[in-house]
């Protein structure tokens, strides 16, 4: 059952070995990582370069809304946006995916048939992941049964915190299985894992690296920084820390894992940002939404008026951009 | 009944808390202020200024790592053991000055009052002269002091026994090690304070003392490459000029010669501890 | 591929005169001499302007009008003199902009760096001596302490404006009146000062700058009038300045080279030690005094941290000094150009092993890749000699004693570098190790209240901090 990557077979086997590794990476300095990753943030993109950006950001968008009040209508308009931004203008490229709750994964699955964006699943408890783990696999298992082809669940803080990351270790495993759903057994690609760490509860960028690399170990495709409901959610040096970490771990095993910060991400000048991290972190091998997304929901508007800024050379306002 | 005939102390240099006579051979007589014949000192070579830097450097990594509390104590010890041979230094001080023996006595008082003095400096002149930097960053920033290494000393030739102690005693305690070329008129004392030093806790090559001409040694310790700083203090003005400009070779750090005349019964103040003091500052980030 | 498209910063801001003549006495006064010599774009060989080199009746000039000015500045009450430094350092963080694009013309330094890096810390540095100025009696150096007279200061090319900012602060904030002489290759943002000076009311005379080369620092340096000599450059000169005040009584500070040690232990947060030693050396084209220009990293960590720091130099942007994505500007001067290129080969005829990452090199002005230099062994003259240049040499060790014992085998003793996660580690090299400023777990941090400057052959002297103002007193 476990996905663990061959260079790394036995760090699993158990809680101490699996602390000995984790502990065994190189620490990280927090006022060098603030530092380098506020220097990236004074790359100045310009022209050519910020009109490819926009759009390679707006790719990359995970359009997302988890709020207790959602519905069936509100995700409906939320997919129409996803598949057409800007209903004006069809050369603006879609984005990458929708999140939702599980419970409206079917309706997204609806709305976005045929159109090339993904459905994205919150599961596991979401945001707290407070609670037994057979409650987990099943909340996985519904949203995968309803078509999620992503599935964004949590890790359990309290047990990394706590020290028993062999628990976090096999819930990620047992998730993983479960995004398998029926169709793994038919030889089906089953949905693809992104774990979230809620870099904001870890306390330390230590903890970021440690709980990457247990994501990746544990068989995550993605690491997402953040659920959105806890601040602070995705910041630049956190970012920066999870991309050493995957350009890391394809370095040892050769699998290559995406990034996603979620959370706090709206404007397009903070988006730029992010693409520049990726660019000079792990490498422009990252910057295609198969390997890097950005979790968010107004995020999308202030691209839309930047790209417009671009192309008309006025200055555009909120209302001429939808709201959905 | 004849009177007995003195036994009389051969001087002889301090290197390496050894008492060797000068690899040279050399010796000349040395006399009273009145102009009689006191005794033969050792007449130091280059070589052996060479070898004095040889020791103070070997010496140095472990008296400038040895605790301010413990080069404190030493100095101490240095006072106790110079106090307790009061009587040869108010004799010797006599001889070499010429004044009366309550003169002399309080010459020696304040000498042992001067280590005194600097032996509680040891462990304070780190915090008057360190400082804690506030800077604009996520940054701990911390300015201590250091000893600058083997300093080489032009004693004053006035004042043999206090200007002597109040030159070597702000070097030594704040753990620089040290070549003295002392009183070439007067040196006799500083001999017998070697003594002193030797028999004081004092490891050797701390404190190294040389006899004979300041004009023949002293410009090979300012050319010394591996001589940290220069205290001119007792040079004239031609020696202090030919030395200031060999120092530079290696960018020493002189004091140089007072532009009045030093009078050693003053409080000294910190400026002879600070002249031979680096300042390190060492950053590092705040942050879990 | 994501290609940044080129960000140039305006130049439009700057008005630059086809030439200068001297501040002296308030005024812009014409040299007395006929030597006048361009100054250029060493990125682009673009002459910028003319600028006088001042004679020795020119330097006397000077130090007469410092000395008649003196007579009031240092009569004025401390809190006065505050507040024109305190007006001088509005003026700078006003024309910031202005004054960052002047040095990266002049100098070649990235916009990047001259903007936030050189002005913030420039006019901090005005800020903070201001302060200084009225509570000189509670610095430790006696009540009433009593500035020197006419300071005669000379700067080098590598931080022209910031070099200008550490001289003239803590001067004029101890009573002092200065003659300040920039470099023969930056001389602009020193003579932009001089009309801050004017735009501040500054008293006439209080500041002067003369422009020139070697002769004219010399002059001035050697005037009987000047009363101190601060200089910052190299250890030749510096040997030369020291002989030179022999049997005067001018006090002297000296900033001077350095062949600093940037040690990486196998437990250090290696991406931090990293951008560390890129910055350490890399920063300012490696025309850095207290450049980390000697890696020491331990044996059990050195391929990987090699590997991760090519991999990192192959993303450093070399070229135009004006895009504000530039991390490697152009080297300052031909013949800088041409020492960095000697030292270089003589790393490979003594056997190093030199590596550039793929880095395409503009066809006008001066430029040198960044260049890591493997095998390098303690003898090398690489390992040995300031380079002064984008140039790292890499040496192993295997124990902490090792590394402190390599790290001080150099007449040098500005700065090192330590990394390592473990405190008290740290805390014993840094014991050991004899340099002015050690840098732990950090590199290249700078900051007014700090005080910098270095141990046996880098100088003497501090500049920055309560210890800055020493310098500057009659103590």
């Amino acid at each position: 059952m476990s996905t663990t990557t061959a260079p790394f077979a036995e760090v699993a086997s158990s809680n101490a070995t699996l602390r000995a590794f984790l502990h065994g990476l190189p620490g990280v300095d927090r006022v060098g990582a603030d530092a380098r990753a506020a220097m990236l943030g004074t790359r100045s993109i310009k022209t050519t370069a910020k009109a490819q950006a926009i759009d390679l950001a707006i790719s990359m968008v995970d359009l997302t809304t988890l709020e207790g009040a959602d519905t069936p209508g509100k995700v409906r308009a939320m997919c129409a946006k996803a598949v057409h931004p800007d209903p004006t203008d069809p050369s603006v490229p879609r984005v990458a995916a929708v999140c939702v709750y599980p419970d409206l994964v079917a309706t997204a699955v609806r709305a976005l048939d045929g159109s090339g964006v993904k459905v994205a699943s919150v599961a596991t408890a979401f945001p707290s992941g407070r609670s037994s783990l057979d409650v987990k696999v099943t909340d996985t298992a519904l949203a995968v049964a309803a078509g999620a082809a992503e599935i964004d669940m949590v890790i359990d803080r309290g047990a990394f915190l706590s020290g028993d990351y062999l628990k976090v270790f096999e819930e990620i495993t047992v998730v993983k299985a479960a995004c398998g759903g029926a169709g793994v057994a038919r030889g089906e690609q089953g949905a693809h894992l992104k774990v979230i760490l809620e870099t904001g509860e870890l306390a330390t960028y230590d903890n970021v690296r440690r709980a990457s690399w247990l994501a990746m170990l544990a068989g995550a495709d993605f690491i997402k920084t953040s659920t959105g409901k806890v601040q602070p959610a995705a910041t630049l040096p956190v970012t920066l820390i999870m991309l050493e970490a995957v350009r890391d771990f394809r370095l040892r095993t050769g699998r290559v894992i995406g990034v996603k910060p979620a959370g706090g991400i709206r404007t397009t000048k903070d988006a730029i940002k992010y693409l520049v991290l990726v660019n000079e972190t792990a490498g422009a091998d990252w910057l295609t939404p198969d390997l890097f997304r950005l979790g968010a929901s107004t995020l999308l508007n202030d691209l839309l008026m930047q790209r417009q800024k671009m192309a008309t050379g006025r200055y555009a306002g909120p209302d001429y951009f939808t709201l959905d | 009944m004849s009177e007995r005939l003195a036994v009389r102390k051969t001087y002889k240099l301090f290197i390496g808390g050894a008492f060797p006579r000068s690899e040279s051979g050399r010796s000349y007589a040395v006399t009273s202020s009145k102009g009689d014949f006191l005794a033969n000192a050792s007449k130091a070579s280059r070589k052996d200024a060479r070898d004095a830097v040889a020791a103070a450097r070997k010496a140095f990594p472990g008296w400038s790592s040895a605790t301010a509390y413990n080069r404190g104590q030493i100095l101490y010890r240095v006072a106790e053991m110079l106090e307790g041979r009061r009587a040869q230094f108010v004799a010797e001080v006599v001889d070499a000055d010429g004044v009366t023996a309550k003169k002399a006595g309080e010459l020696v008082d304040a000498a042992v009052d001067r280590l005194v003095w600097y032996a509680g400096w040891s462990d304070k002149i780190g915090a008057i002269r360190g400082s804690a930097n506030p800077v604009a960053g996520p940054y701990f920033n911390l300015s201590t002091v250091e000893p600058t290494g083997v300093v080489a000393v032009v004693a004053p030739p006035m004042g043999p026994l206090l200007g002597l102690v109040s030159v070597i005693a702000p070097l030594i305690v704040t753990g620089n090690t040290c070549v003295v070329v002392a009183s070439e008129r007067a040196p006799l004392p500083s001999i017998t304070l070697a003594e002193v030093l030797a028999t004081s806790d004092l490891p050797g090559g701390v404190a190294n003392i040389l006899t004979g001409s300041a004009g023949e040694i002293a410009p090979w310790l300012a050319g010394h490459m591996d001589v940290n700083g220069i205290d001119l203090t007792g040079a004239d003005a031609d020696l202090a000029v030919r030395c200031e400009e060999l120092a530079a070779e290696n960018l020493k750090r002189v004091l140089r010669p007072a532009q009045d005349r030093i009078d050693w019964l003053a409080d000294p103040g910190t400026d002879r501890m600070t002249a031979f003091l680096e300042t390190k500052t060492v950053w590092h980030p705040i942050g879990v | 591929m994501f290609e940044y498209a080129p960000a140039p910063e305006s130049r439009e801001i700057v008005d630059i005169k086809p030439s200068y003549g001297l501040f002296i006495g308030g005024e812009w006064v014409d040299s007395q001499g006929e030597d006048h010599h361009k100054t250029i774009n060493p990125a682009s060989e673009e002459v910028l302007a003319e600028v006088a080199w001042a004679t020795e009746a020119d330097v006397d000039r000077a130090v007469q009008a410092a000395r008649t000015a003196f007579t009031t500045w240092s009569a004025l009450p401390g809190s006065e003199r505050a507040k024109y430094i305190f007006r001088i350092a509005r003026i700078i963080q006003e024309r910031s902009r202005e004054l960052a694009v002047l040095e990266t013309l002049d100098n070649g330094k990235p916009i990047r760096e001259s903007r936030d890096v050189d002005l913030p810390l420039v006019a901090a540095h005005f800020f903070y001596y201001a302060g200084w100025a009225d509570k000189l009696g509670y610095a430790g150096f006696g009540s009433d302490p009593r500035p020197l007279g006419v300071a005669g200061q000379v700067i080098p090319w590598n931080f022209p404006l910031l070099m200008l900012a550490w001289k003239i602060a803590p001067a004029l904030a101890c009573g002092n009146t200065v003659v300040l002489k920039p470099a023969e290759t930056t001389p602009l943002t020193a003579l932009a000062f001089a009309e801050i000076c004017r735009q501040a009311d500054l008293p006439p005379g209080v500041v002067n700058i003369v422009t020139g080369a070697g002769e004219t620092g010399a002059a001035l340096v050697n005037h009987p009038g000047v009363d101190k000599v601060a200089f910052t450059g190299s250890t030749e000169v510096g040997r030369m300045i020291a002989r030179s005040v022999a049997g005067t009584r001018k006090k002297l500070t000296l900033e001077l080279g350095g062949k600093a040690a940037n040690i990486v232990f196998e437990d250090a947060a290696l991406d931090q030690a990293v951008e560390g030693i890129v910055n350490g050396i890399f920063f300012n084209q490696g025309h850095v005094c207290c450049a980390g220009s000697r890696l020491l990293v331990q044996e059990s960590v050195a391929d990987e941290v090699l590997d991760a720091l090519k991999r990192r130099l192959s993303t450093l942007r070399l070229g135009d000094p004006m895009d504000k994505n530039t991390d490697i500007g152009a080297i300052n001067s031909a013949a800088q150009l041409a020492k960095i290129r000697e030292l270089s080969e003589a790393g490979v005829t003594e056997g190093a092993e030199r590596w550039s990452p793929p880095c395409p090199i503009p066809d006008r002005g001066f430029w040198f890749p960044p260049t890591v230099f493997t095998g390098v062994a303690q003898s090398h003259r690489i390992a040995r000699e300031e380079i002064f240049g984008p140039v790292l040499s890499v040496l192993t060790f295997r124990t902490p004693a090792e590394a402190v014992e390599k790290a001080n085998n150099t007449p040098y003793g500005l700065s090192a570098g330590i990394w390592t996660e473990k405190g008290s580690r740290i805390l014993w090299m840094a014991d050991r190790l004899r340099a002015g400023v050690v840098w732990a777990n950090t590199f290249n941090r700078f900051d007014p209240t700090s005080p910098f400057g270095g141990f046996k052959e880098s100088g003497y002297g501090r500049e920055g901090g309560r210890h800055g103002l020493e310098a500057y007193l009659a103590v």
